[in-house]
Formats: structure tokens, sequence, C-alpha cells
């Protein structure tokens, strides 16, 4: 990776010398894009680990980037990326965070007018890109596995089966229904029936915001497996509007029994168990 | 090739399937069933299969075959223990079993038969199980 065998690398060198100032400007053009959501003293701290971390691999011009020789800088480029993607800066914020580097450079290179640096920057240029596109692909893999992470807790989250009474089980739906979802909530729900050995369960979509044919087929795919195995599904917690829009989009619920509150489903469901709801006879609450 | 064994407990016949169901052994199991619910009078019919993970469409129409040759015979079917992942790939493949009852296990399977029995007078009232009519 070194220039010329037994040379000092000259650019290395100046780099060196002039680090304070070096850090001090790129700072500065740095802070500028990051519009106060990291402060100069944090610029600066992560900027003299990423300088002092460049310094050895100054002479190459990273296109082996992915050599042995560059394995400090990298990781400290996608620690830099992780926290940036999860301050919700953008990749070209964080990218030209790297390339903000060159502009001191170039400056301190052209005072010294000296032909043997110039030829040594155009590597050094050359092993920024490198560095800022590698920040560009760490960056898109850490928002990658951030979308990954929450869309995973979203599905654990939203769909919980819960007990109502003795065979009866609910599932409130909230939110936005896809494929995934219902697939989820379809698999739970089964598989909570078999461990409880309840025959019945309720589906309440209260909290569903739009029911499109799609929805409306994984709604009854769910009812028709459960009653495969021998329980009977409840829809619960039709609002007027989906009442109009299912009515409007000609889905045909057959024999499925729907009803307009979790409430009324719970009573029938109890009832179909054989258990009646009965209020006491002096009406005193105790 | 294995034979699916059809046991008897009273008024109604037991088919528990335990192994891996392949089209010639439901072709058998169709005759054998046909068979010993003519020579039984059997009410009723069980499918138990809480062991069977992997279904094909074949082996679906197999329950609603089942179903109709019993009710020739005027007996009820019911299909047990069902497992999730085999009642979606039911639903996936088009399959909704109209006309067969299902039952979470087997003991619900058997109340069923003997509620249906009753009603329909074909279990005696003296026998309020429904097991020691033969």
């Amino acid at each position: 990776m070194a220039g010329e065998a037994g040379h000092v690398h000259r650019l290395t060198e100046l780099l060196r010398e002039n680090a304070d100032v070096l850090i001090g400007r790129w700072v500065e053009s740095a802070a500028a894009s990051t519009r106060g959501r990291s402060t100069s003293a944090e610029l600066e701290r992560d900027f003299r680990e990423l300088f002092t971390a460049v310094l050895p691999v100054a002479s190459g011009d990273g296109r082996d980037l992915s050599g042995n020789g560059y394995a400090e800088i990298r990781s400290l480029l996608e620690e830099l990326s992780r926290t940036r993607a999860r301050q919700n800066f953008s990749p070209a914020e964080t990218a030209s965070s790297v390339f903000a580097l060159k502009e001191p450079v170039f400056q301190l290179v052209d005072e010294q007018n000296d032909q043997d640096l110039f030829r040594q920057v155009l590597g050094f240029s050359s092993l920024l890109d490198a560095l800022g596109l590698w920040t560009f692909e760490s960056y898109s893999r850490a928002r990658e596995s951030i979308i990954k992470e929450q869309s995973e807790q979203l599905l654990e989250l939203t769909t919980p089966v819960v007990k109502l009474w003795e065979g009866v089980l609910a599932v409130p739906l909230v939110g936005t229904l896809d494929s995934a979802r219902t697939q989820v909530v379809m698999e739970k729900l089964l598989e909570a029936l078999v461990e409880t050995g309840s025959e019945h369960a309720i589906i309440d979509i209260t909290g569903v915001l739009a029911v499109d044919t799609q929805v409306a087929q994984h709604l009854l795919k769910t009812v028709v497996a459960a009653r495969l195995m021998g329980a009977e599904c409840t829809i619960s917690g039709i609002r007027p509007q989906i009442a109009q829009t299912i009515v409007a989009l000609g889905i045909e619920f057959g024999d499925i029994a729907t009803k307009a509150t979790l409430a009324d489903a719970l009573r029938h469901a109890l009832r179909r168990e054989g258990v009646d709801v009965v209020r006491r006879g002096d009406g005193v609450k105790r | 090739m294995e034979r699916v064994p059809i046991l008897k407990i009273g008024g109604v016949l037991l088919v528990s399937i335990q192994i891996d169901l392949h089209d010639q052994s439901v072709l058998a199991l169709q005759e054998d069933l046909a068979e010993r619910i003519s020579a039984t009078g059997a009410h009723g019919v069980v499918i138990d299969i809480s062991a069977v993970e992997i279904v094909d469409s074949f082996i679906g129409r197999m329950f609603a075959t089942i179903a109709s040759i019993s009710r020739l015979f005027d007996a009820d079917t019911v299909v047990v223990g069902m497992r999730p992942a085999v009642a979606i790939t039911l639903v996936e493949l088009g399959l909704t079993l109209g006309g067969v009852r299902t039952a979470l296990d087997l003991e619900r399977g058997m109340r069923i038969l003997r509620v249906l029995g009753q009603e329909s007078g074909r279990i005696p009232a003296g026998d309020p199980t429904g097991l020691e009519w033969s």
C-alpha cells in the first residue's frame, strides 16, 4: 500500500503535520450540512477518530477497500453510518461528511505547490470517494435492518390473541391489514385455538381503517380455516363506513356471523357455548 | 401398501390416520369404510387427522367423499384434530369441506355425533352415551 518502498509518503506526512488545522476545517464545512443535529464537539470527536484511521491508508487509492488494510476505517464508517441512520440523516448528508475532507486537503496541497503531492492527492481523492460510497452502502444496510426490525416488532405487537372467556378467544385488529399481517393473525389465532381448546373466536376489526376485497378475502380465509378445525369464528366491530364499502364492493360474508360490536359477538359466542348472561333481579350494583 | 385401521366404538367408527397418506391408501380407506359402515350400521364416523401434517387436494377431497358415502348409510362424519397448517393449506387450495363437520379434538367430535344421533333418533333413548348401542 505504501506509495514507493522506502520513501515516506509525502501526503501522509503533510496530513499528519497539519492534522489539527484540517480537522478544524473539515468539521466547519461538515457542520453546515448537519443543521444542528450533531454538535461541533461530536463531529470533531468522530472526525478525529476517522482522520487517525485514514492516515495509515492515505497512500492507497481505495480500490481494494474490502481488504484487510482498510478494516479499521471501514468499521468506523459503518458505526458512523449506523448512528447517522438512527438520527435521521439522509445518506447524501452522511456521505458528504466524508467528502468534506477533500476541500481542506486540496487547499493545503495547493499551498505547497509540489508536483509529487498533486499526484498523491489524486489517489487520496479517489480513496475518499471510495470511503464515501462505503458510508452510503453501510447507511442503506443500517436503514434496511432498522426497517426490518421495526416491521417484525409491528407484526408481533399488533396481533395479540386474548382469551375473553373459557373457550372464547378474540383478536383485536388495529391498523392496516395486508397479506403478511393477516397471515400472522391467521396462524396465531389457529394455533391459539388448538392450544386452549377454544371453540369460538372473535375477530374484531374496530381498529381497522379500511377493508378492501383483498382484506375481506383474508378474513374469510381465516374464518373458513378455523371452521375446518372445528371452531366457529365471528367478525365484529364493522364500522358504518366499512359496512358501506363491503356492500358496495359486493363482498359476501355468506353464513359467517358478523356483529356490530365486540360485546355482541361475545354474547353470541357465550350463547353458543350454552352460557346465558342475566341481570340480577334487584338491579343494584354491588 | 399400508392400510388405515378402522376401529369401532359402539355406534361410532373411528378412523385415526397415523401414516402418510398416498392416493392408493386413500382409495382403500374409502372402500374399507363403506364396507364397515354397511356391516356395522354405525351412526357416526370420526376421522382423526391430528397426526397428519401434509395434505394435498386429493386428501382434501377424501373427507368430502367419505362424508358423502357415510351419508348414504345415514351416518354423520366428523373430522377432528386438524392442525392449523393443514387448515390453512386446505383453504388456500380452495377446499372448504362443505357438508363435513369438524371438531377441535376427538372428545368434542364424539359429543357432536352423540347429539346428532340423539336428535335424529338413531341412538335409542335408553343409551345416553351412544356408545353401548351397536
